[in-house]
């Protein structure tokens, strides 16, 4: 087993399980073998943890959060649970520019090719509780690159109640997932995120 | 032959007749059963859960129900509107739930009856003060307090029962299991009235599918059910037909209340948790009434 899968079997399944209890709706759309671009809300650290739980252990070592480098490189303890233990793809949130040949995502790309499953976070970081923040376009920056890999929107609810921004206290809540069925990039890179973003202004 | 053990065969047959009868009215009728089917199986894995943790001894069955009322608590909290600072009284209201079963655990029943109803009832406003957030105060001390009083307070009467000593041959668990059984029961069979009879709705804004009919057949059965299953009580036969009547009548109060949350919040069921009956909530909304009832009508009687 690798320490991710230690982690997340011995560690934050159960933690999930006993202290918030996670509803999953339309979990059949994450039922993939191939690469694939989830997109969901972001209001607590517990999104990650609960998103990376619904896939079996199998698969988790292939599921990569896109997460800030700068943040959560930061310390060396940081650094160890973020890479070892879930596994994050870093991005620097400063330095988001080309240098030199390569695209600054490339790696997220390189990461598709090899038939990873991504989870972006579009509103760059968590929000005050309810709030969707506005999406940035990177990923669909990414699905235009990648026009077979499939977009799967998650919406995300009560993670801001159990443990919202800035709160070190974990209160009993269920979180409500809701996978969505998947997009395939068309249009331009502006419409295709306007019309993912919309999605997470339905009913709620 | 041992009460519990018969009351364990009467259980398992009528779960097998069930099964039985959905499955051959699914082979003739052509309608999807999967949602009434999948709601026999779940009774299935319920009672077999509730059975073995119940008869496994006292930290056991205090453990199960204590379990029962947190995870129907958190299915309310997560229900109902609230404010972000209410996080920290519906925290504390959470730790309540351990010391009011530690209370039936060592049968202090002083305690137990007054833990929540005062001692909490009298903290967690204090707790709101510390936070200094004035605006809601009042609403969300009410909403805290009121989950607490059902989900936990009534609850926890099971295990208060659970723990009282034999009577005319009749121990704490089989009332407890009396109480329980015929509380489901009492829910079927309004179920199945309602299915067949039901025409005239009893509470049309609250639950569209109850019936009158339904309400009637319930009352009229289960003293009659209670009847059957007096062997695990230390009633007389009066005793036992009027303890039916109680769960006939508490039984479907407890469920149209509970409803009212789901109506005031504008959802259906209250979770996904058992298959074919919706959350935890949907299951013992009933007994959230039987329980104290039954309970008090014993201890008055017998204690």
């Amino acid at each position: 087993m690798t320490p991710k899968q230690l982690f997340f079997s011995l560690l934050v399944r159960p933690s999930l399980m006993l202290l918030s209890g996670i509803r999953v709706k339309g979990r059949e759309h994450l039922a993939l073998t191939g690469p694939a671009i989830i997109v969901a809300n972001h209001n607590s650290h517990l999104d990650t943890m609960a998103l990376l739980s619904l896939f079996e252990l199998n698969r988790i070592d292939r599921v990569r959060p896109v997460a800030a480098g700068d943040y959560f490189l930061a310390t060396p303890l940081k650094k160890f649970i973020s890479e070892k233990l879930i596994g994050i793809l870093p991005v620097d949130r400063k330095k988001i520019r080309k240098t030199g040949s390569k695209h600054p995502l490339h790696h997220l790309s390189e990461a598709l090719e090899r038939g990873e499953i991504l989870i972006i976070f579009p509103e760059g970081s968590r929000g005050a509780p309810g709030e969707i923040k506005p999406f940035k376009r990177g990923f669909a920056h990414l699905a235009k690159a990648h026009p077979n890999v499939p977009v799967i929107p998650v919406k995300i609810r009560g993670t801001d109640r159990a443990l919202p921004k800035d709160e070190a206290l974990w209160v009993p809540f269920i979180i409500d997932i809701r996978v969505e069925n998947p997009y395939y990039f068309e249009g331009d890179v502006r419409d295709f995120t306007k019309k993912i973003e919309e999605l997470f202004h339905d009913d709620r | 032959m041992n009460s519990i053990t018969l009351l364990l065969i009467l259980v398992a047959s009528l779960l097998a007749l069930s099964s039985l009868i959905t499955y051959v009215m699914q082979k003739r009728s052509s309608k999807d059963l999967t949602e009434l089917r999948s709601r026999v199986r779940s009774w299935w894995v319920m009672a077999a859960i509730f059975f073995s943790m119940i008869l496994a001894g006292k930290a056991a069955a205090l453990i199960l129900l204590a379990t029962i009322s947190y995870l129907a608590l958190k299915e309310y909290f997560t229900m109902i509107p609230i404010r972000q600072v209410d996080r920290r009284i519906i925290f504390w209201s959470y730790l309540a739930i351990v010391p009011q079963f530690w209370w039936a655990y060592i049968e202090w029943y002083e305690m137990f009856i007054i833990w929540i109803p005062v001692y909490v009832f009298l903290l967690l406003p204090f707790r709101q003060v510390l936070t200094g957030r004035t605006d809601g105060f009042v609403e969300s001390t009410g909403k805290v307090q009121w989950g607490l009083m059902l989900f936990v307070f009534s609850i926890s009467h099971l295990a208060f029962l659970y723990t009282l000593p034999e009577r005319n041959g009749a121990t704490g668990v089989e009332m407890l299991l009396f109480l329980v059984v015929l509380t489901e029961l009492n829910d079927i069979f309004q179920y199945l009235f309602g299915k067949r009879f039901g025409k005239r709705r009893i509470v049309p804004t609250v639950s569209p599918n109850k019936s009158v009919e339904g309400f009637a057949g319930a009352v009229a059965v289960t003293p009659i059910a209670a009847a059957a299953l007096g062997f695990l009580t230390p009633f007389t036969l009066f005793e036992t037909l009027f303890a039916g009547l109680i769960i006939a009548v508490a039984g479907f109060i407890g469920d149209v209340v509970v409803s009212m949350i789901k109506r005031d919040v504008g959802i259906k069921d209250s979770g996904t948790l058992i298959p074919g009956h919706g959350g935890i909530l949907d299951r013992i909304d009933s007994l959230t009434y039987t329980a104290p009832l039954f309970f008090h009508y014993v201890y008055y009687l017998y204690y």
